[in-house]
């Protein structure tokens, strides 16, 4: 059995018959081209799929296809406006906020949804905000730093 | 502006596609009229196998194949084990790429399914029967040497694979004197089995070009020429028609360097299909299948004198191999273990017994450190409960007992010379800079409301960028360990260079720029660092012992200043002035005295590539390639400090404070080795505190998925403060070291040594890792029902 869905993906709408087993994150994923939103684990541990749906983060892991028909979402692909970087992805790179990248979309809009909730969190407030998302690189010191500093950052804008 | 970066913690280079979601891992690799394997690992931990039945799934909707042990049979060689331990009776066990008799862990395929969609073929494996004959399991390493123990292979006795033993002094004499008129403290320690966790699990794509008979395999691996290497002999493709390919890898700690079945069996499907196969690894197979760390138990025993001063150290370890031994499995607890057992000390007599042993786990691979954190535990533990013996403060003993500073060249009683290092200035340092004896007097004030500070400290020297060749062939490692660069300067000035190394998130695209950068004086951004394709790179050994930038990296420096050797000759040419006359600085050649005479590297670039003017004899064209073998490993080193607070009451810790000082000699880009060394340190917490696979009673993993292995997360953790100390090594013409596994080699027992630290007013003296609340808390209750 199929089902006809429609979902926005970084402002373009797509309509696919999916299997209503679907997971949403094999859905991006197999859209083509959008293959940054991570499959890192099958438990919803690790955070690497988080996207957005409607603007809030979801673990498109533990999202069906067909649960997300008529959404907007956002992946890593559509945060940067064209050239210019988010200012996460900014600071993710200037803070040395990742180093094997896997986790890292992940991590960024697992971060975009902290900073949506709380515009200037305290360290701790970083660190429990992003406990459901691994990173087996980092130590998570430097991805502390950088979501502070995108706090700053827009803080001074 | 200048262009010497060594030395400046630039952005990397590697982040903007990472960033944006831009980067190509292998499961993003997509191909046309690609099929999707999944395997079907055995249920059972050890088993017969007396029948599997995949007619029904082989008709299920979707489905193109299924393929077991006896479909293979020919066609695919057993896994190779590519580090023969010599002088330690090694046996290497048969491991089949799908097991077809006998299973031996849960992580054994017993059959593949390829379908046209992944979800299709993961069906098919339910619809798989397999009929088996459960056999007893094992998965103590300890307990599977015993006799009457459940045996793994036919012909391998005790489930015995290695005794391997290094000696040096007369440890016996040491203990003999030190029973009678000095001290020696005993610890068994369980370093327990633990699973790597990249974030990425692995994955391989292989695409088959019948009429050329090529083959093309993308392979999540920290190493893919030596993947080539096996590959081509158990699969049977040419070594010249099989073309590897490392795309973005996301971490391996360990765990992708072997060479694995389902590689092998996804390029068996794709030959035999005639289609591009992708198969990726879910994370709970990672969990049952991809190489864990560690686990040995250890019965170590330290001799000294009343003044604290070491005379002698004796251990046996249990090595679990888990069932199979991996690609490079018999080095880990062996040569990059036992060697290191002097660490930073004058030990004047060491024995150890290795016995590696078989079980029914995941195979036991390098994970991050490698043989080293076993090591420095032992020692540092030991050290720790010496003092406490004595009375001392554990960092007078280590004081006490260092090798002196020395700056080339160090011989230690296990047979390895060091290269450089001043361990008492690295301590010193660390201790002032943490304010050690503020530290301690605050905690000598006493528990608050029943929390108990502890300070943990221990210093480290480990051996890494593996390594001279020769050595490796001595030791039984069946390749080289030597890398190689190529460095080629297009007529406008920019670089490429091509390295055999593949690194995966550790940012060598960057730091090796800012080498060639600093040598030849481009910019850096005009150079193009060029990895991971067996196809364009030259031969090399791979990423793992912290060996890119020490080995690769010095390859790279050595290449560079060949090319920055022909630009001078080239310059001098051209500005009519002799060799010996000219000058070189930041990126231009001139005529000594008379700065204005000079010709920029741009212009010689252009020159040599157009090669209109050469100098009679000189090739045209800007191009070196260097295979550079080291004459020494080298040996980074430092000392870490951590303060906890332990609650009586529930038995939780709290790491409240972490410093690592290490000093890996002169650093190319000092952000990039502080992010290693956060990384590093938090992997080595993980071990001390929280992170354990766990087996039952039939060796079934009952820690087999995410859910319930407790990795580190970022709400249980403090800041990590990272601090340097640098002395050059000796022999490397850059003078660095590596510092890719330092963090995890000092920082488990330094957490371990703080809560114990914490603990001892109570009198807990021992608690096996990791240190949970429930096993700190009975820790606690057992020392005060005593």
């Amino acid at each position: 059995m199929r089902v006809p869905i429609r979902i926005t993906v970084n402002g373009r709408p797509y309509e696919r018959e999916v299997e209503p087993r679907l997971l949403l994150v094999h859905f991006i994923r197999d859209l083509g081209a959008l293959t940054g939103t991570k499959v890192g684990c099958d438990t919803s541990q690790c955070g690497s799929c988080t996207v957005l749906i409607d603007g809030v983060s979801v673990k498109s892991c533990t999202t069906l296809a067909v649960q997300a028909d008529g959404a907007s979402l956002t992946t890593i692909e559509g945060l940067a406006h064209g050239a210019e970087l988010h200012p996460l992805q900014e600071s993710f790179w200037n803070k040395h906020g990742l180093q094997c990248g896997f986790c890292t979309p992940g991590m960024i809009m697992a971060s975009h949804e902290l900073l949506r909730t709380n515009a200037n969190p305290s360290e701790a407030e970083v660190r429990h905000g992003l406990e459901g998302n691994m990173c087996r690189c980092t130590g998570y010191h430097n991805i502390v730093r950088a979501v502070q500093d995108a706090a700053a950052a827009a803080a001074g804008k | 502006m200048s262009t010497r970066i060594f030395g400046s913690g630039i952005r990397r280079r590697e982040d903007p596609r990472l960033i944006t979601g831009s980067a190509t891992y292998t499961d993003d690799i997509t191909l046309p009229d690609m099929a999707y394997a999944a395997m079907l690992r055995s249920s059972h931990a050890h088993a017969k196998i007396k029948s599997i039945d995949t007619s029904q799934a082989a008709s299920a909707p979707g489905v193109l194949a299924v393929y077991t042990g006896a479909d293979i049979e020919g066609q695919l060689q057993p896994v190779p084990c590519a580090w023969l331990l010599p002088d330690s009776d090694l046996k290497i066990a048969d491991y089949p790429c799908i097991a077809k008799d006998v299973v031996r862990y849960t992580g054994d395929i017993v059959a593949v399914a390829v379908a046209d969609s992944p979800y299709e073929a993961y069906d098919a494996l339910d619809l798989i029967e397999v009929d088996y004959e459960p056999l007893p399991t094992v998965t103590d390493p300890e307990a599977a040497a015993k006799p009457g123990a459940p045996q793994l292979h036919e012909d391998i006795e005790s489930n015995q694979a290695f005794h391997w033993v290094v000696a040096g002094g007369d440890v016996d004499a040491a203990f003999t004197e030190a029973e009678a008129n000095g001290v020696v403290v005993k610890e068994r320690i369980l370093q327990q089995r633990l699973i790597p966790n990249a974030m990425e699990t692995r994955a391989a794509v292989a695409q088959y070009n019948r009429a050329s008979g090529e083959l093309t395999l993308w392979n999540t691996t920290q190493n893919p020429h030596i993947v080539r290497f096996l590959c081509s002999g158990v699969t049977g493709v040419p070594e010249d028609k099989l073309r590897v390919i490392a795309p973005e890898v996301g971490g391996g700690f360990g765990s992708k360097i072997a060479v694995y079945p389902a590689d092998f069996v996804t390029v068996f499907c794709a030959k035999s299909l005639g289609r591009p196969v992708k198969w990726t690894e879910t994370r709970s197979e990672n969990y049952h299948a991809t190489t864990h760390g560690r686990d040995h138990v250890q019965n170590v025993e330290l001799a000294a004198t009343k003044d604290g001063t070491i005379t002698g150290l004796r251990c046996t370890v249990h090595a679990g191999m888990g069932a199979y031994m991996s690609t490079a499995a018999p080095g880990i607890p062996t040569i990059l273990h036992g060697l290191m057992l002097s660490g930073c000390y004058t030990l004047p007599a060491v024995k150890e017994d290795v016995y590696g042993i078989y079980t029914n786990g995941v195979p036991v691979e390098a994970y991050r450190g490698a043989g080293r954190p076993e090591a420095t535990f032992m020692l540092e533990r030991l050290i720790d409960v010496l003092a406490a013996k004595l009375d001392l403060d554990p960092t007078d003993v280590r004081m006490k007992n260092f090798i002196p500073k020395f700056d080339n060249g160090h011989d230690v009683i296990t047979s390895l010379t060091y290269d450089s290092g001043d361990y008492p200035g690295g301590l010193t340092k660390l201790l002032e800079h943490t304010g050690y004896k503020a530290l301690r007097a605050k905690q000598a004030e006493g528990p608050r409301n029943g929390k108990y500070l502890g300070i943990g400290v221990s210093s480290y020297v480990e051996i890494c960028g593996l390594g001279p060749s020769q050595v490796a062939g001595a030791i039984g490692f069946q390749g080289g360990l030597w890398e190689s660069a190529i460095v080629r300067v297009h007529p406008t000035g920019k670089v490429h260079v091509f390295i055999g190394a593949s690194p995966h998130g550790q940012g060598e695209e960057t730091t090796f720029a800012q080498i060639v950068a600093s040598e030849i004086g481009v910019d850096v951004n005009d150079v193009k660092i060029i990895h991971g394709d067996t196809d364009n790179t030259p031969m090399g050994w791979g990423t793992y012992g912290s060996r890119t930038t020490a080995v690769g990296g010095a390859a790279l420096a050595v290449a560079v200043r060949k090319i920055r050797d022909k630009a001078k000759v080239l310059a001098a040419h051209l500005l009519e002035a002799s060799v010996e006359d000219m000058d070189y600085d930041d990126g231009k050649f001139f005529v000594k005295g008379s700065p204005d005479k000079s010709k920029t590297i741009q212009d010689i670039a252009l020159m040599a590539n157009v090669a209109w003017n050469m100098p009679e004899g000189m090739e045209a064209g800007l191009e070196a390639s260097t295979f550079y073998d080291p004459p020494n490993f080298v040996f980074p080193y430092g000392s870490h400090l951590a303060v906890v607070e332990v609650d009586t009451e529930t038995g939780h810790v709290e790491l409240t404070k972490y410093t690592a000082l290490d000093d890996c000699g002169p650093q190319i880009n000092p952000t990039i080795v502080a992010g290693q060394v956060h990384g590093g340190v938090v992997q080595g917490i993980g071990q001390a505190l929280w992170e354990e696979a766990v087996y039952d009673d039939n060796a079934q993993l009952i820690t087999g998925s995410m859910l319930d292995y407790a990795l580190p997360r970022a709400d249980r953790l403090p800041p990590i403060e990272v601090i340097s100390t640098v002395t050059p090594s000796p022999h490397h013409p850059l003078g660095v070291k590596g510092i890719g596994e330092a963090g995890t080699i000092a920082s488990t027992v330094t957490v371990y040594n703080a809560v114990l630290d914490a603990l001892r007013p109570i009198g807990v003296t021992q608690i096996d890792m990791p240190l949970t609340p429930e096993r700190v808390w009975r820790a606690i209750q057992g020392a005060k029902g005593n």
